[in-house]
């Protein structure tokens, strides 16, 4: 381990990145892999979008008009997918691969060699994935929950490709969350103590661990499938003295934690950016820390809420229902310390404020859905329907989307030196804002009249929310090729950034020029007075 | 920190967090046996034992009667014909009941089966103990054969009060190809 950081020494030399394509294939800068994430993330969200576009398009009218079922089918299971683990979860990891080591004043990732393999390994994973759209058979068409006997006795050849993708995601994933407990627990500026890190760093710390207990859960749950399906074995298959309930436990006991590993770093987000732009410190900073934690404890005992339906005992429904709702009290203390954080705050409403402030309004709403869910004997009536579509879509879109393309805006003027054009940047929140509300509000209706989710046809009288549905997915779907146009305008030139950046902007990153050196932090910072956003 | 402490704790902390996440790999693996094992403990799922030995002096309750209700499934395409003798008993508590289940493979082909209970409701299941059954073995029938299937059971004394009626399923699984491809574990 000594001989890699001699080398980071050694590349302190040169002051720059190499030339060329290769600079980014070899690279071990933190930089350099947080913005490769970055990138793989977009390419990933526009291409899921692509998939959920043909989806909302096929679904503007009752009867098939675009997409065969079979084909529609596997689109529902690879946009589901491609969200989750190629936008969602490396966005988070491109953040923070940028930001760690700038928050805590550390010069790079503790482990800067595997977290070019980290990287370098899901660009693989995906293109695997993506293949069995071509393959004989078809793409996996079960969903992206895979539940088994579907995946196993009636999925298409193309699903060991599948597992095979899912294994290298997961591998990747255990890889980048180790570097991160390792960078946050070891290279710390000097003096800076836990409760000092900013709420970004802790709630990373926190997912990094939700990460590697459940990732694992991940491979296991997929390699029992690879061999229900081509070694005999009959982990799944009733006949064979299996349990197809069992896949639905060991399944949720990772989804359920993944859900909060897809909003942890997203709360972590929006308490830097609260703060700056209400120019006051972040309210209740150790409640938050603790909050946090207790979600993330409780993500792990509350996972059999997504399987009401298969007929538990009465104390397992209970038991399950009233530890989901407890969930609400870490979150709702969340919520309140941000609105608190505004209280009385001198406001304004740059572009990443908004996309904060909507984060806190419309993750709210999905929060309130999800706490209607948690009721056992309600669920019946919602289980399976679009009113699960709305109330995860709500928590997921303008919860952990939001809030990564408002790190994006507030973070761009640091990593790229240059401001973004604000009325550029307000526009694109205001089209998304319109286009995700129109396009997931009207779900909760035909959810609660019972419109069933994964289904290319539907009844009469689901019609018009329907066709509106569509029209704000396109709407939304299109802004953010809007967005990445001014992401690749601020690239190339703008007003010129200072190195705060915010006039209320607090942390470690803000006390380095904008855009951040090739290097930073080759010295611990001495002064940590700025730490904590 | 001197740079090489930091090296040193690098190493150690990276060591920690592989075998937490080997040790949860083996974890969800370890989930199936605990699984099973809560199943059986609770009889959650609707999930029976194996064999029950009968003991020398059974309890019997002469005052109570229980209805047992017999259900077949077959599993996706499985061909066989599948019924009870009978639709349902009246059976005392602790008493030893016996009871046939018929199978006919009209099909072409030879086809191992093999039958999975269940019993609702899931509270029940503990209490239904069998002292044989056709779902301990798998069943092998030529094209056209057809075979009448033993089921001898005891409900247990200790039935809590509120249950009076059981319903015993079964499901037959066509398990030719596992079998024939000598790969099967259970």
């Amino acid at each position: 381990m000594s001989a890699v950081i001699e080398e980071n020494h050694h590349d302190d030399h040169h002051h720059g990145p190499a030339k060329g394509i290769m600079r980014w294939v070899y690279t071990t800068n933190h930089k350099d892999i947080g913005t490769l994430y970055l990138w793989l993330s977009f390419a990933m969200f526009l291409l899921g979008g692509a998939f959920a576009l043909v989806i909302r398009a096929e679904l503007f009218q009752p009867g098939l008009q675009i997409v065969e079922p079979e084909f529609f089918n596997q689109l529902i299971t690879l946009h589901g997918l491609i969200m989750v683990f190629g936008a969602v979860m490396p966005a988070f990891v491109g953040l923070a691969n940028w930001l760690v080591p700038m928050m805590i004043g550390a010069p790079d990732m503790a482990l800067p060699r595997m977290n070019n393999y980290s990287f370098w390994i899901l660009p693989f994973a995906f293109a695997m994935l993506s293949s069995t759209l071509f393959m004989e058979g078809g793409a996996p068409n079960f969903g992206w929950t895979f539940y088994a006997p579907l995946s196993t006795d009636f999925g298409p050849p193309s699903t060991t490709y599948f597992i095979f993708a899912v294994h290298l995601m997961g591998i990747s994933s255990i890889m980048g969350s180790i570097n991160i407990i390792v960078t946050i627990l070891n290279l710390r500026a000097p003096g800076m103590t836990l409760m000092q890190m900013p709420l970004f760093v802790w709630t990373w710390l926190i997912t990094a661990y939700l990460l590697i207990a459940v990732m694992p859960v991940l491979a296991g749950v997929v390699t029992m499938m690879l061999m229900d399906i081509h070694f005999g074995t009959a982990f799944f298959n009733a006949g064979g003295g299996g349990d197809p309930v069992l896949f639905q436990h060991i399944f949720w006991f990772f989804g359920h934690p993944e859900v909060y590993i897809m909003i942890l770093p997203a709360f972590g987000v929006v308490s830097a950016i609260i703060p700056t732009f209400a120019r006051k410190r972040l309210f209740g900073y150790s409640s938050m820390v603790y909050a946090t934690a207790s979600i993330a404890f409780l993500s792990f005992i509350v996972w059999a809420h997504h399987m009401f339906t298969v007929n538990m005992p009465l104390a397992g429904m209970l038991y399950f229902m009233y530890a989901t709702m407890l969930i609400a009290i870490p979150t709702g203390v969340k919520v309140f310390n941000w609105v608190a954080t505004m209280w009385q705050g001198s406001m304004t409403f740059e572009t990443p404020m908004l996309f904060a402030i909507a984060f806190v309004v419309l993750f709210t709403i999905g929060g309130l859905s999800g706490l209607m869910l948690a009721i056992a004997p309600a669920d019946f009536q919602y289980h399976d329907t679009y009113f699960v579509v709305a109330h995860f879509h709500y928590v997921l879109v303008p919860g952990s989307v939001f809030s990564i393309m408002a790190a994006v805006y507030y973070w761009l003027p640091k990593w790229t030196g240059n401001m973004y054009d604000e009325t550029l940047g307000k526009t694109h929140f205001w089209l998304s804002f319109v286009g995700i509300n129109i396009l997931f509000f009207p779900q909760h209706f035909v959810g609660l009249a019972g419109m069933p989710r994964r289904i290319p046809d539907y009844a009469l009288q689901f019609a018009d929310y329907n066709m509106v549905s569509t029209v704000g997915a396109f709407l939304f779907g299109f802004s953010q090729i809007f967005f990445l146009f001014i992401v690749i305008k601020t690239i190339r030139g703008g007003k010129k950034a200072t190195s705060r950046v915010w006039e209320g902007a607090h942390g470690l990153e803000w006390t380095i020029p904008s855009p951040a050196p090739y290097h930073t932090f080759t010295t611990p910072p001495k002064d940590l007075t700025e730490a904590h956003g | 920190m001197s740079e090489n402490k930091g090296g040193l704790s690098t190493k150690r902390t990276t060591l920690k967090l592989l075998s937490v996440t080997v040790g949860m790999f083996a974890f969800g693996f370890a989930l199936v046996p605990l699984y099973d094992i809560i199943c059986d403990v609770t009889g959650l799922n609707g999930k029976t034992a194996g064999q029950y030995v009968e003991q020398q002096n059974e309890r019997v309750v002469e005052d109570r009667t229980v209805k047992i209700q017999f259900i077949t499934n077959n599993n996706g395409e499985m061909p066989w014909e599948f019924r009870p003798e009978t639709r349902s008993l009246e059976v005392q508590p602790g008493e030893l009941n016996a009871t046939n289940f018929f199978v006919r493979n009209p099909s072409g082909s030879t086809i191992m089966a093999q039958a999975i209970p269940s019993v609702t409701p899931f509270r029940a299941a503990k209490y239904l103990h069998k002292t044989e059954c056709f779902c301990f073995n798998q069943q092998e029938l030529a094209s056209g054969e057809s075979l009448a299937m033993p089921l001898r059971f005891i409900i247990d004394a200790d039935l809590p009060k509120d249950i009076s009626t059981l319903t015993l399923s079964y499901t037959l699984y066509d398990i030719t190809e596992q079998i024939s491809g000598g790969l099967a574990s259970n």
